[in-house]
């Protein structure tokens, strides 16, 4: 009963952090799943939104207009990610790693120095708090517009043309090249977007936490990925139209919440998320081996079970 | 139609593993010509192919494609004028996506993709009755994922998906060599009806010399890098596989006996 309730009283504000990371989610989703590529780039381009979100806050700017420039900042490194693996034929791991790497050197310029509080600035968070007096309801609220916004407008994407050469280019880029598709531009497109998505995410997370940090962004590549993987395992099961295996990687973001904090409240230390996260990670995706190795485990007890039955 | 002259291709270049995969190749293809290409393994033949498609590059060496020079253009630009089938069922097709998925993208080869949508509702009528020429049941099946289908469906489909937009030149990469005998040969039937109906200027690899007698109105045969044989019309079709049998073995001294040349 303890754990239970534990869990229904982390729901509201593990929602409200989860459907602002969750852009960020639907982000590595594109590029993990349906570019299948795993890009690295999005530690260095979260933290890249924040620090570029927060600087323009700093500076005086609409609180919603630098969450444009954000998106066009994440745009740009997902862009050069691109290029690195595409016309450098850099392998697409380390592409990701170069780009984040330097990100990190990007993002202290950006900001001046390590760490950009927002306090007393004009946020998002400061902006809707007419909708209602608790800080978790705004963010639910904008949370939701914005997935809302972006699964559509992803959903319209990927149905035309240039759309489905993207998803076609993560298939069979073979194919995609012998019906006259380039390739290189349909990787750099998705990355584009889905770099442009995380920095978007990442402006959203800085402003509602009220500062910006050069660190912020360490881990997301696997905060996302456990997201993903825990929507998959938890609501795809089957045949599904695209947006809404785009809604279940919404609902992984925030089950991963829920998941982080139960286990703080059980007394597991916030440092030790990471490893939590990485454990959560290696063990979906491994799900595949597990079940292959426990088969004859169950065959054995289904037939000793039929055997008592008789 | 297809002219490649003097194309030169080493694989592996100054380390000990080199390998002349074409050697001065010269080859000469008139608009409606059907060639079918035997050779032993190494002999060059999907390598002439690939380098046709413009997979790699060559070292030397032009090829020109309907009066066009295309030795430097990349894969991607040149498939507006190529249609191409590979040996396995797997590389022609996306798995993940639907069969008139797969069909819009074939149907946009040598286009500007842009941002309409990716299948409008009259392709997809023009879809059903395309699969229908198949006899293959596929026309009530355009959403099924291209996974779910067999290694025959999926190259019949590609067959198909090839000569959508119709290519200036067919290329055939041994695209019956994955199948079972009973498959093989509804996808070579389904081959020539197509390439018949459209007319299509086509190179075909095989392994089968009986196909390659059989099918097509000019045969080349290679053997390491190079056109060792070029026949084509009355002369063709009067051969036996005994005459193929004999060429290979003068070419490459009697040592065919190992090699993966099929009588069938």
């Amino acid at each position: 009963m303890g754990i239970l309730f534990t869990i229904l009283q982390a729901i509201p504000s593990a929602s409200s952090q989860g459907i602002l990371w969750s852009v960020m989610t639907i982000g590595v989703y594109l590029t993990f799943r349906i570019l299948d590529y795993p890009d690295l780039t999005v530690d260095g381009s979260f933290a890249l939104g924040g620090a570029v979100s927060a600087i323009l806050i700093v500076k005086g700017m609409d609180p919603f207009l630098s969450l444009l420039f954000a998106l066009m900042a994440g745009m740009l490194a997902g862009v050069a990610t691109g290029l690195l693996h595409t016309k450098l034929k850099i392998p697409g791991i380390l592409a990701g790693i170069l780009s984040m790497i330097a990100l990190y050197s990007i993002n202290i310029r950006v900001m001046g120095k390590a760490n950009m509080p927002l306090l007393g600035e004009d946020t998002i968070v400061t902006r809707l708090s007419f909708l209602s007096p608790s800080k978790t309801v705004v963010a639910l609220a904008l949370g939701i517009t914005v997935s809302v916004i972006v699964i559509a407008l992803l959903y319209w994407f990927f149905g035309t043309e240039l759309g489905c050469c993207i998803r076609a280019t993560g298939n069979n880029e073979y194919m995609v090249r012998a019906l006259g598709g380039n390739t290189d531009n349909m990787k750099i497109t998705g990355l584009f977007l889905s770099n442009g998505l995380v920095a978007l995410s990442g402006g959203m997370v800085a402003q509602q936490q009220g500062y910006a940090d050069v660190g912020m962004g360490t881990g997301t590549i696997v905060i996302g990925l456990a997201s993903v993987i825990i929507g998959e395992v938890v609501f795809g099961w089957g045949e599904h139209s695209f947006a809404y295996k785009l809604f279940t990687v919404v609902l992984g973001s925030i089950v991963y919440r829920v998941i982080i904090a139960v286990v703080l409240q059980l007394g597991l230390k916030s440092t030790d998320l990471k490893l939590l996260t990485a454990v959560i990670v290696a063990f979906a995706l491994a799900i595949p081996v597990i079940k292959q190795a426990l088969r004859p485990f169950f065959a054995a007890m289904k037939s000793s079970a039929v055997g008592k039955a008789g | 139609m297809l002219k490649i002259e003097n194309v030169c291709k080493t694989f592996n270049q100054g380390t000990v593993n080199e390998k002349k995969a074409l050697i001065d190749l010269n080859l000469h293809i008139k608009p409606g010509d059907f060639i079918t290409v035997i050779g032993g393994n190494g002999a060059g033949k999907s390598t002439m192919l690939n380098a046709v498609a413009g997979v790699y590059s060559v070292e030397s060496g032009s090829i020109f494609l309907d009066g066009q020079d295309i030795t430097r253009q990349p894969e991607h630009q040149r498939a507006r004028l190529l249609g191409r089938v590979f040996q396995d069922p797997m590389m022609g097709t996306a798995a993940n996506m639907g069969i008139e998925e797969n069909l819009a993208m074939a149907f946009r080869r040598g286009k500007r993709r842009g941002l309409s949508w990716g299948i409008t509702k009259e392709e997809r009528e023009s879809y059903v009755e395309k699969l229908k020429s198949l006899d293959l049941g596929l026309e009530n099946r355009l959403k099924s994922k291209v996974g779910l289908l067999s290694g025959g469906q999926r190259q019949a489909l590609t067959l198909l998906m090839a000569t959508l937009q119709k290519p200036k030149v067919l290329l055939l990469d041994e695209h019956t060599a994955a199948l079972d005998p009973k498959t093989a040969r509804k996808v070579l039937e389904l081959t020539q009806e197509i390439v018949t109906r459209d007319s299509l200027t086509t190179l075909m690899i095989t392994h089968n010399m009986k196909d390659a007698i059989r099918i097509g109105n000019r045969l080349i045969m290679m053997y390491e890098g190079r056109i060792i044989y070029d026949v084509e019309g009355e002369e063709k079709k009067n051969l036996k596989t005994a005459d193929l049998l004999a060429k290979f073995g003068t070419a490459s001294g009697g040592e065919f006996a190992n090699d993966r040349m099929m009588l069938s």
